[in-house]
């Protein structure tokens, strides 16, 4: 049951939105919804509601068949984290929204019992009583000795906040198929292990048995047969029967590997150590399956002695259920661990932040061409595995984080316990088959026919899922956000008019249930996002219309725009276009999800399969991709558009660009991220660690940079000096004082590409030539020395590749700047106070400098003729033209843009493999001394 | 005080804007050595040859095979008729061997160690398809490295210097002593070649230091001491001698303290280089412009640098390019000034141009010794700054750049910034063109 006070939350705040998103100050990207009771005048970080944990965390539970739904361990693994939680009662809730208790056993029409290798589904559910909210992953492990052979487990994140849930779902649940994946590995290798044992203790009793038989056939000459004799007929025939099920289940749980790796980019988990322990870990299990005096033998044995089956087992409950440890080894165990520590870290802290975190990131992401230049190289540097999976398929993370945002015109879909039983009832089972159908397209494995891939996988995804009872809504969520082709989707239209029945019945059913858990979208909840949020984040189902009719000018538009007028044109036809449909998506999905929802399920019958009718876009490389992200126009050149209406004109379309790349790829998100979970990449990334450090870092930076710029009246030129590639030496005796003046200032360097800033804290020896080309920063020690003089002899040689920032008597020897950028990067009256808000200010002017020197550098004008016979004059002319009134820059200014640009390409034309070449670029400018 | 003219920091006329550290050697650079239109050699004191490429500053190969300090070096392309244009280079070392390489492969193509002296100089006779080695004593060797005839010992110093000169002749300097040989078909073998000391010329007061061929006509020898002597190429004869050109008597403006603190390893000639009309001699620290026609030095810098020139060269555009012990590298241009004996100098003009105090007095002195002829005169238009030692040698590419080789064991790879960033635009634009990024779709 929806609670009362939810809906009200809800409503209120789709009123509020109207007033308060109508003319947005922020860049739309950067927009977040408000917090949703803020007009009641409460405190915004006030709990949300009595919740009785302190802050989010992760619960494992597990339904065992003995005792029932039992939490295993939370994370952090502190009991005040869940304080006065009831987790017994929650994990009772949420493994009852277990949708997946999977179908083992004898499917009829099959003579052996089927493994079912099913999708772990994904939901949200809120319990607001508990003032609880969870997004739920359930996952199957398997175990020879459960009932079924099955284990029902769960993963949940559980946090107060419920919109933290509905917007981080996608990564919550691409993070958590990670974690999952690596367990499910680690059980399936546990598993044929376990197997290949029973086989041969099978194998032994039927010697044994066979052996018996023919001493009784010798015995026994009489004509007849003995009840005895035929009962060891008898049980020589169920324990052959036995073998061949086993056998069977064992071709099929290695065959799982195989089915995946057809698929796209799978990876298959396999780490080095891990069969070792893969073996001790069923040394133990044989510990806890037999008499303890026969395993001690096993201990340091490697190979299996096999041992003697007795016809009836032992009791369902007389018998320990293997721990989760134990079903999946100790090694994938511990990763799994810190997977899940890791997404504790990642998902800490405020949804705000992690909304804004991630859309910069997302955005930065796809600036591949300049974002080196002055973005941290912790946060360019974790790499989502996703892209190396995903591969051809577009932007990977980046698309992922942006996936929230469109997510939040996902349909949203509310069910409800108890409902998912009727459609089990009347989905018509038949599993196996259609796996078998699913992996002869594969076999074609071509570039061309993923998608088709992918789609027969959705397919069987979903068909499985049916026969195993998993929740359609679940998947149907899931999935559908993701872009298919139309022409692709018809193939599977046909098989999904079953589950269709299905859901619209779960749908009709929902309000009469009784639960009262709510299990609420798998997807932000439309209501939770603002107008313009959603105009500028228009679905992949919305913008279908022009992006069947123009697909060049889905990707292009932004970039090439023949003129100003036509520009501006082109944008507000494409706005209207967005508001149009913005407008239709709001109709078509009315928050009053209570009345229409059955009817919205009718409404959109093929979205819900997960598939989307966006085009299939080119295969484009990933390069391609980034470059995509932000191209210039090269004809918006002539048309003298200012850099910044160019700049957040490409922001907007690149942000459609990536989420139709985006959606072609989302549609098998539940497979590749259950896929790359299993890769090798399982050290769980730095990112929140590294972050944090940043951040510090940054804070630091910051705050002594402004100090700089207030101290020093010539910070101008010093930065400047940095800005255009000139390296410049801090000069000093104490160490501390020069440090910190190195880190205010490196805040300034551009890099060069590589995977450090060129800044050196503290040289004590004399500089060389190399030392400029590899350093644009460094801290250098004045000695007393006979070195010392040494050191500032070579200063003075090589002055005109310097400049120095005299510490002790706080001089400047450096080139005039006469520029005015630099004058609005440090602006020694600056009200800023705050370390962490300069370094913002800073990086946002970066970013302008950025976008120049990127607009510049791949001008093809600017820097090649037009036609052959043109003189190299006229070029340069142009090159200075636009530098001087396209670019609006002045003087210096010039020279920092063409340092950017000269960094640009090189980085832009270095192969992967090797390293930029190491050039040194200097101008013979006279330097000048300043003195405060 | 020294008078070491210097330029500022603003250096408008210097196109080399970017460098290159190229990094290998581990001892002093001594030899570079030009294979093709973009590839050079380098050698030094570590007995390695490194192959570069002069536009990209890649490493191409590394050569090992002598065990001491590299005393030559040459190129040398094979021209076999029915083959194609092989690029190879020989190099000698104190380990007495000669080794030729294959500069395509990295590969030895041959090594010959049957010498009983360093081998000092070496030089290819493309005309002839053999090469000369000098050591104590000459040989004379065939592309496959067949000796082919050898003169006798003749000094244990050995041969400092060879030049070919017409007609199958070459010159050796072997200390005081230029040495006249000719290489001649011999009568019993059809590769077999004889070598003949033809003449001997003893008109050098001390060591001769460098050799240079000006033309086919006209050689020309430096000495120890300063002697620099013109001669003729066909009959050897001394066309015209300048003993003294650095002395202050021949130029009265040259301020006392110079000659005074003349010693004469100020005064050594250390290389010569030629066009078809003036010698250029680096002589101790300065710099001179002999012309061949009026027989006389027309424009000098007496103190180029502050410490020795090691190695001149003349570039197509009237420029000069000399290193120096001092470890740094300067551009000279050769300028000419026509004045009217009449006219008086305004004194803005020269700083109009740029002018140094000393160019001016210089200049000045100039014109009254020759009213009437063109005044000439070395402008400093650029230096280089960026080894920390001795700069032993340069590369001139033209286009590519300047590479220079110093006792600091780098080479720097001296590039026209403007030129590398429309080249580097250009590799953009293709990139872009090969990843399809380049189409518009409107």
């Amino acid at each position: 049951m929806i609670s009362a006070p939810d809906v009200v939350a809800f409503t209120r705040e789709e009123e509020l939105e109207d007033d308060l998103y109508r003319e947005p100050p922020l860049p739309e990207e950067y927009s977040v919804p408000l917090f949703p009771f803020s007009g009641q005048g409460a405190n915004p970080w006030a709990k949300v509601a009595g919740s009785k944990f302190t802050r989010d965390f992760i619960l494992i539970s597990e339904f065992s068949e003995q005792v029932g739904p039992q939490p295993l361990l939370t994370i952090p693994d502190d009991a005040k984290v869940s304080g006065t939680f009831d987790l017994n009662y929650f994990s009772l809730r949420i493994m009852s929204v277990d949708y997946q208790a999977s179908f083992v056993g004898h499917p009829p029409g099959s003579a052996y019992p089927k493994l079912n290798f099913v999708e772990d589904s994904k939901v949200v559910l809120g319990d607001s009583k508990e003032g609880a909210f969870a997004y739920v992953h359930h996952l199957t492990l398997y175990d020879l000795e459960a009932r079924g052979f099955v284990r029902p487990f769960c993963m949940a994140y559980i946090s107060a906040d419920e919109h933290k849930i509905m917007q981080q779902f996608q990564e919550l649940s691409t993070e958590f198929s990670k974690a999952s994946e690596c367990l499910k590995t680690g059980n399936r290798k546990a598993f044929a292990n376990e197997l290949e044992k029973k086989l041969k203790d099978l194998d032994y009793t039927r010697t044994v048995l066979h052996n018996e038989t023919e001493q009784q056939k010798k015995a026994n000459d009489k004509g007849y047969y003995t009840t005895q004799a035929i009962e060891k007929a008898n049980e020589l025939a169920s324990v052959e029967k036995s073998i061949i099920e086993h056998q069977d289940l064992l071709r099929q749980i290695r065959s799982y590997p195989y089915r995946k790796l057809k698929d796209s980019e799978f990876h298959p988990y396999e780490p080095e150590c891990a069969l070792d322990r893969a073996d001790v870990g069923s040394h133990d299990q044989d510990l806890t399956a037999s008499e303890p005096g026969e395993t001690h033998l096993y201990t340091h044995v490697p190979s299996y002695t096999p041992k003697l089956i007795k016809a009836k087992s032992a009791k369902c409950f007389d018998k320990k259920l293997k721990t989760l440890e134990e079903l999946c080894d100790v090694y994938f165990f511990t990763q799994t661990l810190d997977q899940l520590h890791h997404i504790e870290r990642t998902f800490r802290g405020d949804v705000c932040y992690l909304l804004t975190e991630q859309i910069s990131r997302a955005l930065l992401k796809q600036q591949s061409v300049t974002n080196f230049l002055f973005e941290e190289v912790s946060f360019l540097d974790e790499k989502p595995p996703e892209k190396q999976y995903r591969g051809c398929q577009g932007l990977g993370q980046d698309a992922m984080d942006e996936k929230c945002l469109e997510e939040s015109l996902a349909p949203k879909v509310v069910i409800s316990l108890g409902s998912y039983k009727s459609s089990v009832e009347c989905v018509p089972i038949k599993m196996e088959q259609e796996m078998e159908d699913s992996e002869e397209p594969k076999m074609s494995e071509s570039v061309m026919s993923e998608h088709q891939e992918n789609l027969d996988y959705l397919d069987a995804d979903i068909k499985g899922s049916i026969s195993s009872g998993e929740s359609i809504e679940v998947l149907g969520t899931e999935k559908s956000g993701s872009g298919l082709t139309k022409s692709e989707s018809q193939a599977s239209l046909p098989a999904m008019a079953s589950p269709q029945a299905g859901r619209s019945k779960v749908g009709s059913r929902r309000t009469v249930s009784e639960d009262s858990i709510e299990v609420l979208s798998t997807c932000p909840s439309e209501a939770l996002i603002p107008e313009d949020f959603k105009a500028s984040y228009p679905s992949a189902i919305n913008e279908e219309p022009y992006a069947d009719d123009d697909e060049g000018g889905l990707r292009f538009t932004p970039r090439a725009n023949p003129g100003v007028h036509d520009g501006q044109d082109d944008i507000s036809k494409q706005e209207s276009l967005v508001q149009v449909d913005a407008a239709c998506c709001i109709g078509k999905e009315s928050p009053n999800f209570l009345e229409p929802l059955a009817e919205q399920l009718g409404q959109r019958p093929c979205e819900e399969d997960g598939v989307v009718r966006i085009p299939p876009q080119p295969y484009r490389g990933p390069a391609e991709q980034g470059l995509r992200g932000g191209f210039p126009s090269h004809q918006g050149l002539s048309g003298g558009l200012l850099p910044y209406e160019l700049d957040s004109r490409h922001l907007t379309g690149s942000r459609e660009v990536s989420k139709s790349s985006l959606d072609e790829c989302s549609d098998s998100t539940s497979h590749i991220s259950s896929a790359a979970s299993t890769c090798s990449d399982r050290t769980p990334s730095p990112a929140q660690p590294a972050c944090a450090a940043g951040d510090r870092h940054r804070k630091r930076a910051g705050q002594n940079a402004l100090r700089f710029i207030r101290q020093y009246p010539f910070a101008h030129p010093a930065i400047y000096s940095l800005l255009s590639g000139r390296t410049l030496v801090v000069l000093g005796e104490d160490e501390a004082m020069v440090k910190r003046l190195v880190t205010a200032l490196s805040i300034f360097v551009p890099s060069c590409g590589g995977y450090t800033k060129p800044v050196k804290h503290w040289v004590t020896s004399a500089l060389h030539l190399v030392d400029f080309q590899k350093w644009k920063l460094i801290g250098l020690q004045r000695a007393v020395s006979p070195a010392g003089v040494n050191v500032l002899h070579a200063l003075s040689r090589y002055s005109r590749y310097l400049s120095i920032l005299d510490a002790d008597s706080k001089t400047l020897r450096c080139p005039l700047y006469k520029g005015s950028v630099v004058a609005r990067l440090a602006d020694h009256r600056t009200q800023i106070k705050r370390g962490s808000t300069y370094y913002m200010h800073v990086q946002s002017i970066l970013t302008q400098l950025c976008s120049k020197a990127f607009l510049f550098t791949f001008c093809h004008h600017l820097h090649l003729p037009i036609s052959e016979r043109e003189p190299e004059e006229s070029v340069v002319s142009r090159r200075m033209n636009f530098l001087k009134l396209q670019l609006g820059l002045a003087n210096e200014d010039i020279k920092i843009v063409q340092y950017l640009a000269e960094l640009l390409k090189l980085h832009y034309i270095q192969e992967p493999g090797q390293g930029g070449s190491p050039l040194l670029r200097f101008d013979y400018v006279p330097s000048f001394l300043y003195k405060i | 005080k020294s008078s070491v003219q210097t330029i500022g920091e603003e250096q408008i006329q210097n196109p080399y804007t970017e460098l290159l550290v190229l990094k290998g050697h581990q001892d002093i650079v001594r030899f570079l050595v030009q294979i093709d239109d973009c590839r050079f050699a380098s050698a030094g004191d570590d007995g390695i040859i490194f192959l570069w490429n002069a536009q990209t500053g890649e490493k191409l190969h590394e050569l090992h095979g002598h065990t001491h300090k590299i005393t030559a070096i040459a190129p040398f392309s094979s021209s076999d008729v029915a083959e194609e244009k092989t690029n190879l280079i020989i190099t000698a070392s104190a380990d007495r061997t000669v080794i030729v390489w294959d500069c395509t492969s990295g590969r030895q193509v041959q090594k010959v160690s049957c010498f009983h002296s360093t081998v000092k100089c070496l030089t290819v006779l493309q005309r002839l398809n053999v090469w000369l080695s000098g050591g104590s004593d000459l040989c004379v060797w065939n592309q496959k490295l067949d000796l082919l005839c050898k003169t006798s010992h003749l000094s244990d110093a050995g041969i400092s210097a060879l030049v070919e000169l017409p007609k199958n002749c070459v010159a050796a300097a072997v200390g005081k002593d230029l040495i006249i040989f000719r290489l001649s078909a011999s009568n019993n073998g059809s590769e077999g070649w004889n070598i003949l000391e033809v003449k001997r010329l003893v008109d050098h007061q001390d060591n001769i230091s460098s050799l240079v061929s000006v033309n086919d006509l006209t050689f020309v020898t430096g000495s120890h001491i300063g002697e620099l002597i013109v001669w003729d190429a066909l009959d050897w004869t001394k066309q015209a001698s300048e003993c003294n050109f650095w002395d202050s008597s021949v130029h009265p403006d040259v301020q006392p303290e110079i000659k005074l603190s003349q010693s004469p390893h100020e005064t050594s000639v250390q290389h010569l280089t030629s066009d078809e009309e003036c010698v250029f001699a680096a002589v101790g620290k300065g710099i001179y412009v002999y012309n061949l026609q009026m027989k006389r030095v027309i424009a000098c810098q007496r103190t180029a640098h502050d410490s020795s020139v090691l190695h001149i060269e003349k570039l197509p555009n009237r420029q000069l390019i000399s290193c120096s012990e001092d470890g740094s590298v300067r551009i000279w241009e050769l300028r000419e000034k026509q004045q009217l004996p009449a006219e008086p100098v305004p004194t803005g003009f020269f700083n109009m141009w740029g002018f140094g105090r000393t160019n001016k007095q210089a200049n000045q002195a100039a014109k009254k010794v020759q009213e009437n002829t063109p005044v000439y005169f070395l402008e400093l238009v650029g230096d280089l700054i960026g080894h920390s030692s001795a700069v032993q040698m340069f590369l001139y590419f033209g286009e590519l750049g300047l590479a220079t080789c110093s006792a600091d064991h780098l080479i720097i790879l001296w590039k026209d910034g403007e030129r590398e960033s429309s080249l580097r635009s250009l590799t953009l634009f293709k990139k872009l063109a090969q990843n399809g990024d380049l189409q518009l779709k409107l």
